[in-house]
């Protein structure tokens, strides 16, 4: 993708100032319709995810006590992956962007929640609900647009180092939660200059950062295997390939939520002075959902539901699928488009950008006359006469 | 979920277990996963069941609860603030406790559904047995003196409540009868019992078997029957008014006149006030904060604006509400949505959490900050 101000064909060209603003409306009329019915049922749901989840871990655990049998090793590690999935999406993160604070309920609060994830709550909070979802495809402000370590827009200047980009790609995707700690410490930025290493501030963060990693670990690598007598290896096993499904799985799902074809990004200067209207349209066409069954919605924490996530970063997740059929209508009456797509197709699409990217915007057609030049030595001496 | 790791206890076996627990449990702790199974345990948070809901008048109820393991007792008189989740929401109120300690360890408290009472209604028309509620330990200060001696109580409608459970502590009602204990003959009681009009009596009936038994002395006084109660008026009902010590427990305005009529005859007065949490909303207000710092903010300001042009340093973030980053508790108070319109009121001891960036006072307000 370019930046929408620069492509040849502007998708928000035929919508008025007023159109726009007129979105943000119905938008916040939508939101209402959600708060006014919020009430007994949505409570009841998280609780009963909540208290699914927990039982679903302790399970899990329990059975890996004796992951020496190859049975217990196969259920105990699905069912604790999928619990650190729950926990993570549906739960964790939901919960930190305040879809739940409504209830008054302290256990269950952004201000108090702590995740099953390497990344400290608060960090991760200030560079996830404020950054992001404030600068959402803002280039040089929204740090998602490849967390600094890949280049997902042909706007963002390319450096060699980007040719390996599909590598940085799987390994931040296996080792995902401790990108996501790294990410959160701005770790690049923090440790280039001897200055910035030594702010008591950074290293304030980073002393968090690692004691959470030292109990995270500690639990899943010594704790838990420990208590397992002969089946320690075993479970050892059980909690890295738990931990992996959980990094692959919801790093898969999050590559969706931007970087697939369709998403549009943003110029810095353009979100200057930008009206209530202009945020929700920004992040309507810098949004991808995924298609496919309420299953599969459940385990992606409901941020298949990207777009309404986006525009409504603090409703319940529970309710996105029941108005997603009302903000689609809002696009099509508008004119927008609203990028969707199955979770292979969508996977798919980022990676081939990831893909695209890791050479420069020009590479493909320089090469390519490179190639014809080859095959025409007469024309390139045309060519450079004419020159 | 807590995140807090509670001080571990030294080196013994008991800390021992503690912190391995807590270490194969974390980010949560060990009790965040035993509240699944046994939320009422020793060492929870204090919660309550509702074991029984009894309908006491058209429009009151007695709600029994069994409490957690950890509470503490309570003391004929003393209210229990108890946190009911209604439509969803947490909501937080206080009611006395209308037995004296019972048998069964189970507390009661007595409700009467007041118009636009979120809490009041949902306890008499909707709570089930079985349902989780939180507790605070008893409190209170309005408790019955340990020797017997002459006593007034003065009741206006739901203000009965504590002095019922004064009352049945003295005199408990058993099947046979009124029970009378040694411990309660000193006690010589009259009680004036206020109330818009007779049907709407919470305990009339135990106040009047009472009456009949010879234990108390009961003054009824019905507005529709005998016109508004003038204080003036005391001397007339309870012509020893004078050797009393008077209780009362009712609004603000049946408080205030009785204090005055107390002070100038001086009889010794004991009050408690029923805090109806119904604050009114207006256009702007003071904000205070933890260090004394008040400022004034409009109906149209968010309170962040407000406190950062006032040199408060203020938690912010995306000050467009989406984030999350700016929240504070309230410990008083009320504020608008300035999105919305919507208004979050908050009575002593919610603590409820506003966000700054897109809430203006609609009255004074009291940030945990």
């Amino acid at each position: 993708m370019t930046v929408l101000q620069k492509k040849p064909t502007n998708p928000i060209a035929h919508l008025t100032p007023a159109d726009i603003e007129q979105i943000g409306v119905e938008l916040d009329a939508i939101r209402q319709s959600v708060i006014d019915s919020r009430g007994e049922s949505d409570a009841a749901y998280i609780r009963s995810v909540i208290d699914a989840q927990r039982k679903l871990e302790l399970g899990s655990r329990a059975v890996l006590l004796v992951s020496l049998f190859p049975p217990a090793w196969v259920l105990g590690t699905a069912g604790l992956a999928v619990a650190k999935i729950i926990e993570n999406m549906e739960i964790g993160h939901n919960v930190m962007h305040g879809q739940w604070d409504w209830m008054r309920d302290p256990k269950i609060h952004s201000t108090t929640w702590e995740w099953d994830n390497a990344s400290p709550s608060e960090q991760w909070k200030h560079s996830h609900n404020e950054l992001h979802h404030t600068y959402t495809n803002v280039i040089g402000k929204d740090n998602d647009l490849g967390y600094g370590i890949m280049r997902v827009d042909e706007d963002q200047r390319w450096v060699p180092f980007y040719l390996a980009q599909p590598l940085w790609n799987f390994l931040n995707a296996c080792f995902f939660e401790y990108g996501i700690a790294a990410y959160d410490l701005e770790l690049g930025k923090n440790l280039a200059t001897k200055k910035r290493r030594s702010s008591p501030e950074f290293r304030a963060r980073a002393k968090v950062t690692l004691k959470k990693i030292r109990q995270q670990m500690t639990k899943d690598y010594v704790i838990h295997p420990i208590l397992s007598g002969p089946s320690a290896l075993t479970t050892l096993g059980a909690n890295a390939t738990a931990n992996l499904v959980r990094n692959l799985w919801t790093n898969s799902v999050i590559l969706c939520g931007h970087f697939p074809e369709g998403v549009e990004t943003f110029e810095r200067r353009s979100i200057n002075g930008e009206t209530r209207g202009e945020w929700y349209l920004r992040q309507m066409l810098g949004s991808a959902n995924i298609s496919g069954s309420k299953a599969m919605h459940f385990m992606t924490g409901n941020l298949s539901h990207q777009i309404e996530h986006h525009l409504f970063p603090d409703l319940p997740s529970n309710r996105y699928a029941e108005i997603a059929p009302q903000v689609r209508a809002l696009f099509d009456k508008y004119g927008l488009t609203y990028t969707t797509g199955s979770l292979p197709r969508q996977v798919a699409s980022a990676w081939r950008k990831v893909i695209r990217l890791s050479l420069p915007n020009d590479f493909g057609a320089k090469a390519q006359a490179a190639v014809l030049e080859l095959g025409r030595p007469a024309r390139r001496t045309e060519d450079s006469t004419a020159a | 979920m807590s995140t807090s790791v509670a001080p571990s206890p030294g080196g013994s076996l008991l800390g021992r277990v503690t912190r391995l627990a807590e270490a194969a449990t974390t980010p949560l702790l060990p009790r965040d996963y035993l509240d699944l199974f046994a939320p009422l345990r020793a060492g929870a948070d204090l919660r309550g069941r509702i074991v029984a809901v009894e309908p006491e008048t058209a429009d009151a109820a007695t709600i029994v609860i069994q409490p957690g393991a950890d509470w503490a007792g309570h003391v004929p008189g003393q209210y229990v603030r108890i946190g009911i989740d209604v439509d969803g929401v947490r909501l937080w109120r206080a009611y006395s406790l209308t037995h004296g300690p019972r048998d069964d360890g189970r507390i009661s408290i007595t409700v009467k559904a007041v118009p636009d009472g979120k809490v009041s209604t949902h306890l008499v028309r909707a709570a089930r047995p079985g349902t989780l509620v939180h507790l605070e330990q008893a409190a209170g200060e309005f408790v019955l003196p340990d020797e017997g001696t002459k006593m007034l109580f003065v009741t206006a409608g739901s203000g009965i409540t504590p002095v019922i459970g004064m009352l049945r502590n003295l005199f408990p009602v058993a099947d046979s009868g009124v029970v009378r204990l040694r411990r309660s003959a000193g006690y010589d009681i009259t009680v004036v019992h206020v109330a818009p009009s007779e049907p709407d009596s919470i305990f009339l009936a135990n106040l009047r078997a009472l009456d009949e038994a010879g234990l108390i002395r009961l003054v009824a006084r019905y507005d529709d029957v005998h016109g508004v109660l003038d204080i003036a008026d005391l001397a007339d009902l309870v012509p020893d008014v004078q050797e009393r010590t008077t209780f009362a427990c009712g609004p603000a305005g049946l408080l205030d006149a009785l204090a005055a009529h107390h002070e100038e005859h001086g009889i010794p007065l004991l009050t408690e006030q029923f805090r109806v949490a119904t604050v009114v909303a207006g256009e702007g207000g003071t904000v205070t904060f933890r260090d004394g710092t008040a400022v004034e903010a409009d109906g149209g300001t968010p309170i962040l604006d407000a406190a950062e042009q006032a040199g408060v340093l203020m938690p912010s973030g995306c000050r467009m509400g989406i984030c999350y980053g700016c929240v504070l508790p309230m410990r008083e108070g009320a504020v608008r949505d300035l999105r919305t319109g919507e208004i979050t009121t908050a009575a002593p001891g919610d603590g409820v959490r506003i966000q700054t960036c897109i809430s203006a006072a609609a009255g004074a307000c009291d940030l945990d900050h």
